[in-house]
């Protein structure tokens, strides 16, 4: 033994029995509160009043009707990029490539919605969200295919394919879809047979929240009730093993792949039909990264996906009042998703590990 | 068209070109030999592009306030370390996933990075600038015809991050420390059982680590730049994670590939200029697009530090 050692009590982490189903749940939620007590901190160094901070961060995000759709109407592209997110991760297919397949989607929606000719109106919206979906997952297709022939490491290749998918936009929009007679990076605005319908009046609820819900139903269903969502959980348990019990591993993650970069393309679909009515390069305040840390705060359950993903709607919806009123910044919401990312990961750990002193 | 094949076979054009070839490789290289020491001992650090981001934002700060880059430099370098002790504690001493726990430091970065900056300047119409580095020419050198206009009319860091290249390289194969080291990365049991800290040394690599891409980070906004933009970075974090496989975990090829990328960064930016036809967001693509294709070319054949990725946990063996 080292003098150190004999001299200090000496912390380690050992393995812990399982903790009851409950407590399981329970851990997000921890999170959430910690971070939101920690936020404390930078509202502090910004000079915001606490108690007027947290007040209106909760009153901008649910305080009157329309506040509280707002957030609902936020939660639509923040569930369709963490329920993304939380089926690759499933896999372990490392997809942060969602930024970047929201954009696929957003741009196909816009060519789509300027073009489209004369057709049922439900029809036109067929045409454009399985169009969406389809271009979300081709280009979640490449790291996929780069992934299983070529051996080319997942993350890295999604995450730069953000950057490229980021710069095709730029062309585009001072390119072929730029807005005749203007300067800004900007699309014509797209036809009235591309918009979502509004489904409550004086607001902007519309078609995509209600996707977004029932997305979240058939993702559960194929995780549960299907042989896709049993490969998928196989492999991301052991790909070696799933490999040796017979489970054709490349075809189920390119399966995987393609149904995540869909998903991640109907958050960008939305965002065009339903709340620009055209493409800019702010189309996503990056809804692909908040989708990671949505999934990880759902432990990749749809459900937990849901929750979530209104969690970080009303932060970010509650951000822009409490700025409004306060001076706080408004990346404080930034700053709080990062936080509860971290945070969950810690409190997650001790559901596996408890602390134990041992004094020599 | 035609035009611009002139230009290029011009003399200044060259000499331009390779010169902003070396500039724009510049934080590359110091960013991909940090996460050389950090992942050679067995820590992956995706955390790069945010604390790239962050540096590079507080030691914009730094020297807006006082006006000295070299303290832009420091403050820079205390953040990377800062940013890279958070990055220990998570993923060395509590040993939660590598690949998760960078992406939320880049992301908590990231939000931080904003935030400061907006409650610290407000939104004010035109962002404010700082006095930039100024190119700092060697005596004599830089009066050699061509290679000194290329070579040695450069900013001092970039000659600092020419110096590291080696000095990196004999620190991983030549010293007893490098060797440690690189064993605790490929075999921590087999470190560990030799009497070396395991969770000690990765966190010195870390922290050594953080440090370069800190300083990565201030040449954006101090050298690069002299203003501090959301999108600085840009993804330049990333790509350092890409040139590392690219270099095969060598300092010396990892600092070729940041060359590579340099060249084309520099090439895109020229092609911009020269009025072509073609939206200028094509050309931005190129470089990502050329890491990418870089990387499928070697994937077979690179290796990976053994124990990348994997917690090291002495207690665990009895369960």
């Amino acid at each position: 033994m080292d003098e150190w050692g004999k001299r200090i009590m000496r912390m380690i982490l050992a393995k812990r029995p399982p903790l009851p189903y409950w407590a399981q749940i329970l851990i997000p939620f921890i999170a959430i509160v910690v971070s939101l007590c920690l936020s404390s901190i930078p509202i502090i160094y910004a000079k915001g009043d606490l108690f007027k901070s947290y007040f209106y961060l909760f009153y901008g995000a649910l305080g009157t009707r329309y506040n509280f759709l707002e957030t609902c109407v936020k939660s639509s592209p923040l569930i369709f990029t963490g329920l993304a997110v939380a089926f690759a991760f499933r896999a372990k297919f490392w997809n942060i490539g969602a930024e970047g397949q929201l954009l696929a989607g957003a741009i196909v929606a816009t060519w789509i919605g300027i073009n489209v000719p004369e057709m049922p109106k439900f029809a036109a919206l067929a045409l454009i969200i399985s169009a969406g979906f389809v271009a979300g997952g081709l280009w979640a297709l490449i790291p996929a295919l780069l992934k299983t022939k070529l051996k080319v490491d997942d993350v890295v290749s999604s995450l730069l394919l953000n950057y490229v998918m980021w710069h095709i936009m730029g062309a585009l929009l001072f390119g072929p879809l730029q807005q005749p007679g203007s300067s800004w990076p900007r699309s014509p605005s797209i036809s009235e047979l591309a918009k979502y319908p509004m489904l409550l009046a004086r607001s902007r609820f519309h078609l995509g929240i209600v996707m977004a819900v029932v997305a979240i139903a058939i993702i559960w269903f194929i995780n549960e009730k299907t042989v896709l969502g049993y490969r998928i959980k196989s492999i991301g348990a052991n790909l070696k093993a799933a490999g040796f019990g017979g489970i054709p591993t490349t075809s189920v993650i390119i399966k995987t792949a393609m149904i995540s970069g869909g998903l991640a393309a109907l958050a960008g679909v939305g965002e065009v039909c339903a709340i620009h009515y055209h493409l800019l390069m702010d189309v996503s305040p990056g809804y692909g990264y908040s989708g990671i840390i949505i999934a990880m705060l759902g432990r990749l359950h749809p459900l937990g996906v849901g929750l979530s993903a209104f969690f970080f709607s009303m932060i970010i919806v509650g951000a822009q009042t409490m700025s409004r009123m306060t001076g706080v910044p408004v990346y404080i919401a930034d700053v709080i998703q990062g936080m509860s990312l971290l945070i969950m990961l810690v409190a997650q750990l001790f559901t596996e590990y408890k602390i134990k002193v041992i004094s020599k | 068209m035609g035009s611009l094949f002139d230009q290029i076979f011009q003399m200044s054009f060259i000499i331009g070109l390779l010169s902003a070839m070396f500039r724009m490789a510049t934080p590359i290289i110091f960013g991909t030999l940090g996460e050389i020491i950090t992942e050679r001992s067995g820590v992956l650090n995706l955390g790069i592009e945010g604390i790239m981001l962050i540096s590079a934002m507080f030691g914009f700060l730094a020297t807006l306030t006082t006006g000295s880059q070299w303290f832009g430099v420091l403050i820079a370098i205390l953040v990377g370390v800062i940013f890279a002790l958070m990055m220990a504690f998570l993923v060395v001493y509590l040993g939660l996933s590598q690949h998760v726990s960078g992406l939320g430091v880049t992301l908590f970065a990231t939000g931080l990075a904003m935030f400061v900056y907006r409650h610290a300047v407000g939104s004010p119409t035109i962002p404010p600038i700082v006095q930039p580095f100024k190119p700092f020419p060697i005596p004599y050198l830089s009066d050699i015809p061509f290679f000194g206009q290329i070579l040695f009319n450069q900013y001092a860091l970039v000659y600092v991050s020419w110096a590291l290249i080696p000095i990196m390289w004999i620190f991983l194969y030549k010293t007893r420390y490098g060797l440690a080291l690189r064993v605790v990365g490929e075999n921590p049991m087999a470190a560990d059982t030799v009497g070396i800290n395991v969770n000690l040394t990765r966190t010195l690599a870390l922290v050594v680590g953080g440090a370069l891409m800190g300083v990565g980070g201030a040449f954006l906004t101090l050298a690069h730049q002299n203003m501090f933009l959301i999108d600085v970075v840009g993804g330049r974090g990333w790509v350092c994670i890409a040139m590392v496989i690219f270099g095969n975990w060598d300092p010396i090829r990892g600092s070729l590939g940041a060359l590579l990328f340099g060249f084309i960064d520099a090439f895109q930016l020229r092609l911009q200029s020269s009025g072509f036809a073609i939206p200028f967001h094509l050309f931005l693509v190129l470089p990502y697009v050329i890491t990418i294709i870089a990387l499928i070319g070697v994937a077979r054949k690179s290796s990976a530090p053994a124990g990348l990725l994997k917690p090291y946990r002495r207690e665990e063996k009895g369960g």
